[in-house]
């Protein structure tokens, strides 16, 4: 049994708020021990020991929201290629999202995403079931039995239920089994057919725009169907001040709802659009300045529990097309962790916080093992320097996918060492030992 | 009126009035009454573009605005081809950076392009090797129409600056209304959207405009009233209750013109919807309606846009859009 002892390491463990120097030892997959006198007496022979420099040692990154190409659009991602992203990235699960050809409603589809990742990816990969079958906002899918073949929550990808009795029931439902209903909180018939956000940007672009009311209004619907069944509600990606007032009001009232926010929601307004830039049409739209705030404030007071890259690969064809008729969607595996850092640096949210929305947080909404530092937990690990300065280049990315708006952008903060299961799928290149 | 050297208008392209200065619209303007005036005699031809290849692409159904251009450019003595992509073929989106491939391996020296989709213009003026003339992009940009709507003001009052201009109708759609806005605003003029709330941007007030739902009191005063378009499909429930309704509120008639100035003059980007957006009589009305004057000018106005963008490309390496290098 192979066993690895990290030294030298700031253990930084969110779930129990442990943050210092100390060391830990994984055996087989397993994180066996850890803390500050771990190893005081030198390290017993026959260890690897990977020296981590005063590097931050933390649970390995959970990514609860990523779409992936396969099955159906491989041209565009693999579970393969996504992996490979993920790890380089310092995220060691990613949940994918079951807007797929076909789509993700039935067990043996999560069977075959289940085998697939086990047989080509690196990292933990769990699906998320639909909602709806073929998310078509009418009929349930089988939630018990997707639930029981490990699906680890449902959504309807980048769509929302717009029937508010199917909802109704969704919830009603799902709360017998306890099941996580991630809802992408959209009213459709109000966003029509905007491509971004309404205000002057769009105004002055022409562009038919999605108006922050379109969010607001699903949220506070959503609200009330929770109120009303108790079902467990996830808001899968925030990006309104509106919204994550009301999601607050929601948390206050003892309701249980939680949130994520895409990175895109802080890393960029809707000024990255420009003169017609397809490589910020994203889903939620970039929003003003004043809502990336308002995500920032949520994410520093609480009220936004989770962080997700949101990653949705599109290839170079369907970018390349007037604004109306290009593809949604930013990749965003392998620059979550800087683009999130930055909230750190600039005395936003503490580092131990920060971590605890892309480790903890979604362990425990999704039931997941990893997200911690504890004996028994998996091995699943990141090393990495928060300080490290880099320039994002797509031509460095591992995903299939280039369509990025960050390209060029300075960051600081890179993984060092990304390990799974006690075994290393990923390491720096330019990282030195 | 001021310098008119050609370094004035430093543009390979022209995708939008949004980035022209005072007095490089002037410049247009200027070389427009030229060729206002040589288009009224017998002989209209010359050939400043004699040699060169210009290409009509239009991926919309344009009569007036197609046919303006590729007079200008026959008076011009270019070579020009029309080419209307049909419906099925913008549908299938790579078609527009195949379509650029295509024509720019044809070496044609301007293309004139007209397209449903906000920014496919500027899309296709990066994939061209030649220059661009936008005809229409969406809801975002129609700037010769602008120009041309400038000269027609500007040759009747004499100027633009301080003058009122009510612009009324389907502002939020139409891409008339967003370079008429930027052009008279650019050049100080003070511009009033007149429209229900339906058919105006929620932000409208950010691009330096007086907003008002109610034609009698837009109207008070203004120097000119600028009529657009309301296309039927928007007149069923949609945007606004019905035809009548909507000509009742904001057609303009005579008793809603009498607010405004007694000599202001009517425009229209054409084609009208008579008895929808504007009384049948005041159309026609030679006292006070410019529109068939406007039509003129167009063909003056692409005149001058296609002279001066060819002085970029005539001896020396092209210019960027961008105006570097003047």
């Amino acid at each position: 049994m192979s066993a690895t002892a990290y030294i030298n390491a700031r253990l930084i463990d969110p779930a129990s708020g442990l943050d210092g120097p100390g060391a830990l030892l994984t055996e087989g997959g397993i994180i066996t021990d850890l803390g500050a006198a771990l190893f005081d007496g030198g390290v017993p022979d026959g260890l690897e020991v990977v020296d981590c420099a005063g590097r931050v040692l933390c649970p390995g990154l959970i990514d609860m929201r990523v779409f992936v190409g396969e099955p159906g659009a491989e041209h565009k991602e693999t579970l393969a290629s996504a992996s490979a992203a993920a790890a380089a990235g310092g995220v060691t699960c990613i949940i994918v999202q079951p807007n797929t050809e076909p789509v993700i409603d039935e067990v043996a589809l999560v069977e075959y995403i289940k085998r697939q990742a086990r047989d080509k990816a690196v990292v933990r990969i769990h699906p998320m079931a639909a909602i709806t079958k073929g998310l078509r906002g009418e009929k349930m899918a089988e939630l018990g039995l997707l639930a029981e073949a490990d699906a680890v929550a449902f959504t309807d990808a980048d769509r929302a239920v717009a029937d508010a009795q199917v909802m109704r029931r969704v919830l009603s439902y799902a709360s017998a089994f306890d099941l996580l209903i991630c809802h992408y909180p959209e009213e459709p018939a109000l966003a029509g057919s905007g491509v971004m956000n309404a205000g002057e940007v769009a105004m002055r672009l022409g562009l038919p725009d999605i108006p922050t009311q379109a969010e607001t209004i699903m949220v506070e619907r959503d609200l009330r169907l929770v109120e009303m069944t108790g079902g467990r509600y996830h808001a899968a990606c925030l990006s309104t001040a509106q919204a994550i007032e009301a999601l607050a009001r929601g948390k206050a009232r003892g309701l249980p709802v939680s949130a994520a926010a895409a990175v895109h929601s802080f890393a960029l307004n809707e000024t990255a659009v420009g003169e017609y830039r397809t490589f910020a049409k994203t889903a939620p739209p970039l929003r003003d300045e004043a809502d990336r705030q308002a995500v920032v404030a949520g994410l520093a007071d609480g009220t936004i529990d989770v962080i997700c890259s949101c990653h949705d690969p599109q290839d170079v064809e369907s970018k390349r097309l007037p604004f109306e008729l290009a593809a949604t969607g930013i990749i965003g595996l392998e620059t979550m962790l800087p683009l999130a850092l930055a909230l750190y640096h600039n005395g936003a949210i503490g580092l131990s916080d920060l971590l605890a929305k892309m480790t903890c947080r979604p362990a425990q909404l999704l039931g997941l093992r990893g997200g911690k530092l504890s004996p028994g937990a998996p091995a699943d690990l990141l090393v990495f320097d928060p300080d490290k300065p880099w320039r994002i280049d797509e031509d460095g990315f591992h995903s299939k996918a280039k369509n990025t708006p960050y390209h060029d952008r300075p960051v600081q903060g890179r993984a060092w060492r990304t390990v799974v299961d006690g075994k290393v799928v990923y390491s720096d290149p330019n990282g030195g030992d | 009126m001021s310098d008119i050297s050609p370094h004035n208008f430093p543009f390979r392209h022209l995708l939008g009035i949004g980035g022209l200065s005072p007095s490089e619209i002037t410049e247009i303007l200027d070389l427009s009454d030229e060729y206002v005036a040589q288009n009224r005699q017998v002989d209209k031809k010359r050939s400043i573009l004699r040699g060169r290849t210009q290409i009509n692409l239009f991926f919309e159904t344009s009569t007036r605005t197609r046919t303006s251009f590729e007079l200008a450019g026959k008076r011009l003595g270019a070579d020009v081809i029309n080419m209307t992509a049909t419906a099925s073929a913008i549908k299938k989106g790579e078609t527009l950076i195949d379509t650029a491939a295509t024509l720019n391996a044809m070496h044609p020296d301007a293309l004139v392009v007209r397209h449903p989709h906000s920014g496919a213009v500027a899309l296709l003026s990066q994939k061209m090797d030649c220059s661009v003339i936008n005809a229409g992009d969406g809801s975002h940009e129609h700037p010769t129409q602008a120009l041309l709507d400038a000269l027609t003001i500007r040759r009747r009052l004499g100027r633009l600056h301080g003058l009122t201009v009510a612009i009324c109708g389907d502002i939020l759609h139409s891409r008339v209304a967003r370079s008429n806005i930027m052009l008279l605003n650019i050049m100080g003029a003070h511009v009033r959207a007149i429209a229900p709330p339906t058919l105006l941007p929620g932000t409208m007030d950010r691009m330096g405009v007086e907003v008002f739902h109610d034609m009698t009191e837009g109207l008070r005063d203004v120097d000119i009233v600028m009529m657009l378009r309301l296309q039927n499909e928007r007149m069923n429930g949609a945007y606004v209750p019905s035809t009548r309704e909507y000509y009742h509120f904001f057609g303009l008639d005579q008793s809603k013109l009498a607010k405004a100035k007694p000599e202001a003059l009517i425009m229209h980007p054409g084609p009208m919807n008579r008895g929808v957006e504007i009384d049948s009589e005041l159309a026609d009305d030679i006292n006070r309606s410019v529109i068939r004057e406007q039509v003129e000018m167009g063909v003056a106005v692409r005149m001058a846009v296609l002279d001066l963008i060819s002085r970029q490309t005539s001896n020396q390496p092209p210019v960027g859009p961008d105006g570097g290098g003047a």
